[in-house]
C-alpha cells in the first residue's frame, strides 16, 4: 500500500514552561539531541512513511525555523510534485493574522488541505518527539473504520506543575476511545496523547468548518473532547521512546535520556533516519587533555577540557582545564579556560568566560540565554 | 548555453593502485578521508569556494562509488541551472570507441562538454590530492601575466625535488624548462598538477596531440613540454600551504594523521573555506561511561566505548569496551570488537574486527612472511572484510576477505 496521505504539522504552539528556550524562536525550533531541531522528528516520521506532501502552519517567532527548513531539500520534500509547503500566517478580511488556537490555524490553511490530493491527513504538533514510520497507525485507521485515530504512549510518571497538552485516553478493550480528558487535574488514565492523529481530509474540513462557525478554537477541547461520543475514535499504542518537550525540565531530562544506549538505538534507528540541516561541520576533535565520557558530542566541537554526562550540539569548544558535567550546550558554545559548569543548559552561541563557575541543580537547570555572555 | 570564465575538469579515472585493496571497487578520488569526506571534496570544495560554479568530472575507473556520491552535486552547492558538476565516463562515439589514454585524452574527448560554455579558461584539477586553494587567485595572476598556461607549483626541498615534475623558472616566473622526475633537479618548484589554460590554446595543442600516434596523451610528458617548446607563455604560480599528494598508503595515512593534534598541520576549521561532503544522515556521536578517548577526530554515528589514541575514527565506527585503538584511521562503518588492539592500521569501510583480535602486532618469527611493498608498517584491512576473533595480523600485512592480500 502507498500511503494516500499527507502530512500538516501545526508549529504555532506557544509554552511559557520552555522559558527562555522560547524567547526568540518557536516550540518546532527548540534544539535536541545534539544536532536537531524538534521539528525533525516529527517531519522524519512523515517523510519516512512515505508521505511527500507537508503542510507546515507557521505562527510565532518562525524566522528560525523557516531558516532551518528552506526548501526542504535535506528532508528530501524539495520535490515539483508536493514537497514541503510553509503556511506562515497572512491577514485577510476574515483572518486577523493572529490565530485564537488551532482550529482557526487549520483553517486558515484549508486552502492548502483542498488542493492535497490525499484522502487521509496526518496531524501532528512539533513539540513531541519520537522515530516511527505511520505504516501501522494507517493501517490500523482504515482496517478499524475509525474516524480519527489517535497516537498515545503509556506514561506512569505525573507532576502537575509540568502539565501541558495533556490529553488522557480512555479506552475499551477494542482501543476504540471511550473518553478523553484535556489536562486532568488527578489523570485516571497512564494513556497520553503524542499529538499526532490520523483522519480523512474532508472529516477535518468539516470539523474545523464547524467548530469555528459555533465560534470554537480549540482543537483538542472543541473538537477532540466535544466530539468523542458522537465519532469512533481509536488510540494507536506506540510503545517505544517518546520525549514530550513541555518544560525546561522535559527538555533537560529527555536530552538526557539520549545518554542511554537503548533511547538512542530507538530515537537514531537506522532504519529510518532523522534529516535535519546539514552544516558541513569538520569531525568533533579532541585535543590536548581533552577528553569526554557518558557524552553525545556532534560535529564541529573542539574538547580540549574534560566533558562528562554532557550533550553537545554542532561547534561547540571546551577549553583547556574547563569541566563541563551534567549540561546541555548548545551549537557554538564556548566555554573558557578553566571554568566548571555542572546542570546549566548553554543556549546558542553562550560564551562562558575563563574562570567561571556555574552550577543549576539536576531538577532546576540554569539556562543562559542564546548569545549571552558571562 | 550561457558562457562561462572558467570551466574546471577534474581528473577522477585513476586507479590509484598503490592504495591496494583501499581503491579495489572504486577510483581514488572516492576514498574516504579525514572522519567525514572523501578525496574528491578538496577539489570540488575548492571550485565552489572560488566561484567556479561548472565542473566536469572525468570518470573511468569504478566509477559506481563516485558517481554514487556525487548525486546531484547538491552537496557542494553544485546543483544549479547554468553549470553544476557532469560525471563525463567514456563513451562511444560514431566514428571512434574508446577509453581515456591518458589525462590530456580524456579532456580531448570532451572538447564538446567543454565547448558548450564557451570559457575563455579551462582549470585541470586531479582527484588525489588534500589541499585548500582559491584558484580564482590562481586565475587573476594567470591573467594578468596574459599566460598561455599557468602551472601551480609547490617548492620542495631539494633532495625531495627528483620525485616530482620540476618547472624551472626565470625571475619572472616564466616556465622555460619542466624536467619529469629529474635525477639532478635545477630547481625546486614542484608541478602541482593544477594548470589553467587559455581554452582555445589548449584545445589546439589537444588535437595536435592526438593526431600524434606514439604520444602517451599526457599533461605532463607532452602537453606542458610542447608548450614550453613552442615558446608559449606559461607562468608557475607559488602556491605556499598544505598540499599532499595521497596517493600512497603512507602518504594518505600520514595526511589523516595531520588533521589531529592542538595545531594540526591541515585545518579545516576555516569558516570562511569550508570543506563541503555529503551528509552520512547519522546522530551525534556517543562516547560511552567506558570511553577513553584522547587527540582524535570522531565523527557522527560513532559509539565509542574502548580506548582510542591519536586515531581518526570515520562515521558510524563503534569501538566496544575494552578495544584499544592506536594511530589508526576507521573508516566508516567499522566495528571493532571488545578487547581488539589496533595499532597503526587502516581499517577500511564496514570491516568487522573481531573480540581481541591483534592488528599491527610485532610478527612472530613462527609467522609467515608477506609482502609489505605497499603498506610498509602500516597495517591494511579492505572494505567489508571480517576477522575473526583473537585473529593476530601483524604490522604492514594486508587482509582482504578473511585471506592475505
Amino acid at each position: 500500500m502507498t500511503n494516500n496521505a499527507f502530512g500538516l504539522i501545526y508549529t504555532g504552539e506557544a509554552n511559557a514552561q520552555l522559558r527562555e528556550l522560547t524567547f526568540s524562536r518557536s516550540v518546532a525550533a527548540v534544539p535536541f539531541g545534539g544536532r536537531y531541531r524538534a521539528i525533525d522528528f516529527v517531519l522524519s516520521n512523515i517523510v519516512n512513511t512515505g508521505i511527500s506532501n507537508v503542510g507546515l502552519i507557521a505562527q510565532r517567532n518562525y524566522h528560525s525555523l523557516m531558516d532551518h527548513l528552506g526548501s526542504g531539500k535535506e528532508w528530501d520534500l524539495h520535490r515539483k510534485r508536493d514537497g514541503l509547503f510553509i503556511l506562515p500566517p497572512f491577514v485577510t478580511k476574515d483572518n486577523t493574522g493572529v490565530y485564537k488556537g488551532t482550529v482557526d490555524a487549520i483553517r486558515s490553511v484549508l486552502g492548502f488541505v483542498r488542493r492535497s490530493s490525499q484522502k487521509y491527513v496526518i496531524l501532528s504538533g512539533s513539540h513531541t518527539i519520537f522515530n516511527t514510520t505511520f505504516d501501522d497507525m494507517i493501517r490500523q485507521h482504515i482496517e478499524t473504520g475509525a474516524d480519527i485515530t489517535i497516537m498515545y504512549s503509556e506514561e506512569h510518571d505525573f507532576d502537575r506543575s509540568e502539565q501541558y497538552d495533556d490529553l488522557r485516553l480512555t479506552m475499551a478493550e477494542d482501543g476504540r476511545i471511550t473518553d478523553l480528558a484535556f489536562n486532568p487535574y488527578m489523570p485516571d488514565s497512564p494513556y497520553m496523547g503524542c499529538d499526532a492523529y490520523i483522519m480523512e481530509k474532508t472529516l477535518l474540513e468539516y470539523l474545523v468548518e464547524d467548530a469555528a462557525a459555533h465560534g470554537e478554537y480549540d482543537f483538542m477541547r472543541d473538537v477532540l473532547i466535544k466530539n468523542v461520543k458522537k465519532y469512533t475514535f481509536y488510540g494507536w499504542r506506540y510503545r517505544n521512546f517518546v520525549a514530550r518537550l513541555n518544560s525546561v525540565n522535559a527538555f533537560y531530562k529527555y536530552n538526557m535520556a539520549l545518554l542511554r544506549p537503548e533511547v538512542q538505538a530507538d530515537l537514531f534507528n537506522r532504519e529510518h533516519p532523522i534529516y535535519t540541516k546539514v552544516k558541513d561541520e569538520v569531525p568533533a576533535k579532541f585535543a590536548g587533555d581533552g577528553r569526554a565520557v557518558n557524552s553525545m558530542v556532534a560535529d564541529g566541537c573542539i574538547i580540549e577540557g574534560e566533558v562528562e554526562n554532557s550533550i553537545l550540539f554542532r561547534g561547540v569548544h571546551i577549553c583547556k582545564g574547563a569541566k563541563v558535567k551534567d549540561s546541555i550546550l548548545m551549537q557554538a558554545s564556548f566555554v573558557g579556560e578553566g571554568s566548571e559548569l555542572t546542570h546549566m543548559v548553554l543556549d546558542k552561541g553562550v560564551a562562558v568566560l575563563t574562570g567561571r563557575r556555574l552550577s543549576g541543580h539536576s531538577n532546576y537547570p540554569v539556562i543562559l540565554r542564546k548569545g549571552t555572555t558571562v | 548555453m550561457a558562457k562561462k570564465k572558467v570551466v574546471a575538469m577534474l581528473l577522477a579515472g585513476g586507479q590509484g593502485s598503490r592504495l591496494g585493496v583501499l581503491t579495489k571497487s572504486m577510483a581514488k578520488p572516492a576514498v574516504p578521508f579525514g572522519g567525514k569526506y572523501r578525496i574528491i571534496d578538496f577539489p570540488l570544495s575548492n571550485c565552489v569556494n572560488s566561484d567556479i560554479d561548472t565542473v566536469g568530472v572525468l570518470t573511468q575507473y569504478e566509477p559506481l562509488a563516485l558517481n554514487a556520491y556525487l548525486g546531484s552535486g547538491q552537496a557542494w552547492d553544485l546543483d544549479r541551472n547554468n553549470g553544476g558538476v557532469f560525471v563525463l565516463p567514456p563513451y562511444v562515439s560514431s566514428t571512434s570507441e574508446r577509453w581515456y589514454s591518458g589525462t590530456a585524452n580524456a579532456i580531448y574527448q570532451n572538447i564538446p562538454f567543454i565547448d558548450q560554455y564557451s570559457p575563455e579558461y579551462v582549470l585541470i584539477l586531479s582527484g588525489d590530492h588534500i589541499y585548500k586553494m582559491n584558484y580564482a587567485e590562481m586565475l587573476e595572476s594567470h591573467v594578468k601575466k596574459g599566460a598561455d598556461a599557468t602551472v601551480a607549483v609547490l617548492s620542495v626541498p631539494i633532495e625531495e625535488a627528483s620525485r616530482f615534475g620540476i618547472m624551472n623558472t626565470d625571475d619572472s616566473g616564466r616556465i622555460v624548462e619542466f624536467e619529469e622526475k629529474p635525477k639532478k633537479p635545477k630547481g625546486t618548484k614542484a608541478s602541482m598538477g593544477i594548470y589553467i589554460f587559455n581554452w582555445q590554446i589548449l584545445k589546439s595543442y589537444l588535437i595536435a596531440d592526438t593526431a600524434k600516434p606514439d604520444s602517451d596523451n599526457d599533461f605532463g610528458k607532452n602537453i606542458i613540454p610542447a608548450m614550453i617548446e613552442d615558446g608559449k607563455r606559461m607562468f608557475a604560480w607559488d602556491f605556499s600551504g598544505y598540499w599532499k599528494d595521497v596517493g600512497t598508503i603512507s602518504s594518505l595515512w600520514e595526511a589523516n594523521m595531520d588533521l589531529i593534534g592542538d595545531e594540526p598541520k591541515f585545518s579545516l576549521y576555516d569558516k570562511e573555506w569550508r570543506i563541503y561532503s555529503k551528509s552520512a544522515i547519522m546522530p551525534p556521536h556517543y562516547l560511552g561511561a567506558d570511553a577513553d578517548i584522547r587527540d582524535s577526530l570522531v565523527t557522527e554515528g560513532c559509539i565509542v566505548h574502548g580506548k582510542v589514541r591519536h586515531s581518526v575514527l570515520y562515521s558510524g565506527v563503534t569501538v566496544e569496551s575494552g578495544a584499544v585503538i592506536e594511530d589508526s584511521i576507521i573508516m566508516p562503518n567499522a566495528h571493532i570488537g571488545r578487547d581488539a588492539v589496533i595499532r597503526k592500521s587502516i581499517i577500511g569501510e564496514g570491516a568487522l574486527i573481531g573480540s581481541g583480535a591483534s592488528l599491527g602486532c610485532e610478527k612472530r618469527a613462527d609467522e609467515p612472511d608477506y609482502d609489505t611493498k605497499l603498506t610498509g608498517d602500516i597495517t591494511l584491512i579492505a572494505s567489508s572484510v571480517s576477522i575473526a576473533d583473537g585473529m593476530r595480523v601483524p604490522k604492514g600485512k594486508v587482509m582482504m576477505n578473511g585471506e592475505e592480500g
